[in-house]
């Protein structure tokens, strides 16, 4: 059957207006959010809603930034953020050539019980893991913070792994040949043909720390090691009816999400369509 | 073994070297907790004190006298029979309409997956202002466009997890990408030849499209299960399980146990059965599979 131009003009025009509608229904908080942050006390509790303040009073983020260290805790979550992804680039990286190129007994039993492992409830882990920590005297560090990164989380292993079977093993034999050794084909051969791969799980991994609060919230005490979102909570419980402030707060923890986000959307997407398709 | 070459134990050796990081961790953070919690669960321990051994009452008191635990079941497993299913079927009705060739469509795209990568404390503020009940932009929406007015969400006992519900199918864009690429997958010539033998599209879309995508929908069905079940952030930030603990997410109050009030004890029982519920929930989901789940390859 062929469809008329009419009936497809109509069946777009429909499916638009669905996108549309769509798209604002989702953009709105973000959009209230930023709207509120620029207002003015007085105008937040306005009715109706005034979704354009006037005047714009950008003096909330200054107030806001000064509020608590600020740059301080982004420093810190930076900094924890920053020696994990190194973590997981490599012990993912690492544990997924073992997966994907060599072969060795015990390996696909190895592979299953890792994946089987992604159903463990954190919680279940989380008291004694703590209690370790302790016996250790690593409370109020940051090494329960990124000890984990570097010790391989199955769902990036997997999604790596998908990325080296890929890669013909012809690479392989070759470097072989001419003298190449297991880990520098690893490092040399394999690692730069992954670079989507690597380029997803560092996105992932940066997403995950700048916004882990959990952690955070059990193994840290001083307030000047907190990372942001212990900052944001604190923030929250200082200036609880102050919406403006904690809205340019909001705001600003967003950010650095959202500019990753616009930039390597490509390699995202990437990913999750990876790791979402194991089923 | 002694007649493996060189060359393979070699291979070997360097196998089990770079397994080296994730073995290390399954044993020191994941096995070895897990037994731990076990055994920890059977202890009342307070960490001030030395523990002492109680059998299995920190599992009797849960059961039979502890009315929190019900509130945390209960206020967990109503979310996740919000959320799962809602989550599930917009994602996939969404990836469906979007699943077109029109121009400006990645900019659409962009926008409905935006929010699934924004989660966090930033977000859960920015929600506990959206609901707001005088002031909040979603009270004020319906009373604009429906003349409804809007209920107290986070305030009363009825709604807080409904509007939990609704943060959460914000993020339902993540869910729309998978489905997408399920649906790109899908060869054309299945199509093509349906359309051949005379099918409408209505039988295309029961009989092509949803079977060759129920290996995804069980897979976000498993993954959703273990997301909600292991909500956090959100419940601390918006409500602190209140009112009347009706949002006392079952991980919230296992922090609570653990580390408010230091019955590592009682919060390692607590645990175990989180992980027995998510296990039972799993089991559940694959034995059904056989039922439901179309895999390509058995029919070859």
């Amino acid at each position: 059957m062929v469809k008329s131009k009419v009936e497809r003009t109509a069946k777009n025009f429909v499916l638009y207006f669905i996108y549309i509608i769509g798209s604002i229904a989702l953009l709105i908080p973000l959009f209230w959010m930023v709207s509120t942050s620029l207002k003015t006390p007085a105008q937040i509790f306005k009715y109706p809603i005034i979704w354009i303040p006037h005047p714009i009073v950008w003096r909330n983020y200054v107030d806001a930034f000064l509020a608590i260290p600020f740059l301080r805790y982004v420093g810190n979550t930076v900094f924890i953020a920053f020696t994990s992804i190194i973590g997981d680039l490599l012990s993912c990286s690492l544990v997924a050539y073992s997966f994907a190129r060599l072969r060795y007994p015990g390996r696909d039993f190895f592979f299953m019980l890792m994946l089987s492992t992604l159903m463990i409830p954190g919680s279940v882990t989380m008291i004694p893991q703590f209690l370790l920590y302790k016996w250790f005297h690593l409370i109020d560090t940051y090494v329960p913070l990124i000890l984990p990164a570097y010790l391989a989380y199955p769902m990036w292993v997997f999604l790596m792994r998908q990325f080296f079977m890929t890669v013909p093993f012809e690479y392989d034999d070759a470097a072989k040949i001419d003298g190449c050794g297991y880990l520098s084909i690893y490092w040399k051969i394999l690692m730069p043909q992954i670079k989507p791969a690597l380029i997803a799980v560092a996105i992932f991994s940066f997403m995950a720390h700048w916004n882990n609060f959990m952690g955070p919230l059990i193994y840290l005490n001083s307030q000047e090691k907190y990372p942001l979102a212990l900052g944001l909570r604190l923030f929250q419980g200082l200036y609880m009816t102050k919406w403006e402030l904690v809205m340019a707060a909001s705001t600003m923890a967003l950010i650095p999400p959202l500019v990753i986000f616009f930039i390597a959307q490509r390699y995202f997407i990437q990913g999750i369509v990876i790791t979402g398709l194991k089923g | 073994m002694a007649r493996l070459s060189k060359l393979k134990r070699q291979e070997m050796f360097i196998g089990y070297l770079c397994l080296l990081p994730w073995l290390l961790g399954f044993i020191v953070v994941t096995a070895g907790p897990i037994i731990a919690s076990f055994i920890l669960s059977l202890l009342k321990y307070d960490m001030a004190h030395p523990a002492v051994f109680i059998g299995l009452q920190n599992y009797k008191t849960m059961f039979f006298e502890d009315p929190l635990f019900w509130k945390s079941l209960k206020a967990t497993s109503y979310y996740t029979l919000l959320v799962v299913p809602l989550s599930v079927i917009g994602s996939l009705l969404i990836a469906l309409l979007m699943n077109q060739n029109l121009r400006f469509m990645n900019l659409f795209r962009t926008i409905f997956y935006l929010p699934s990568v924004l989660s966090g404390v930033a977000v859960a503020l920015l929600w506990s202002w959206v609901f707001n009940r005088d002031f909040g932009v979603l009270n004020y929406l319906l009373d604009r466009f429906f003349g409804i007015l809007g209920p107290n969400w986070l305030g009363t006992e009825e709604w807080v997890i409904p509007a939990l519900a609704i943060m959460a199918l914000w993020g339902v864009g993540g869910g729309m990408v998978i489905f997408l690429a399920g649906l790109q997958g899908i060869p054309t010539q299945l199509y093509e030849a349906a359309e051949i033998d005379g099918a409408n599209s209505w039988q295309e879309f029961w009989k092509i499209t949803i079977p060759l995508l129920t290996p995804t929908i069980f897979y976000q069905l498993i993954i959703g299960i273990i997301g909600t079940w292991q909500t956090f952030t959100q419940a601390y930030i918006m409500t602190q399980g209140g009112p009347n603990y009706a949002s006392l997410f079952y991980v919230l109050y296992v922090y609570f146990n653990a580390f408010v009030w230091f019955k590592m004890g009682y919060a390692c029982a607590l645990a175990w059965i989180l992980f027995m519920i998510i296990l039972i929930c799993t089991v559940l989901v694959f034995r059904s599979s056989s039922y439901w789940v179309y895999y390509e390859a058995e029919r070859r």
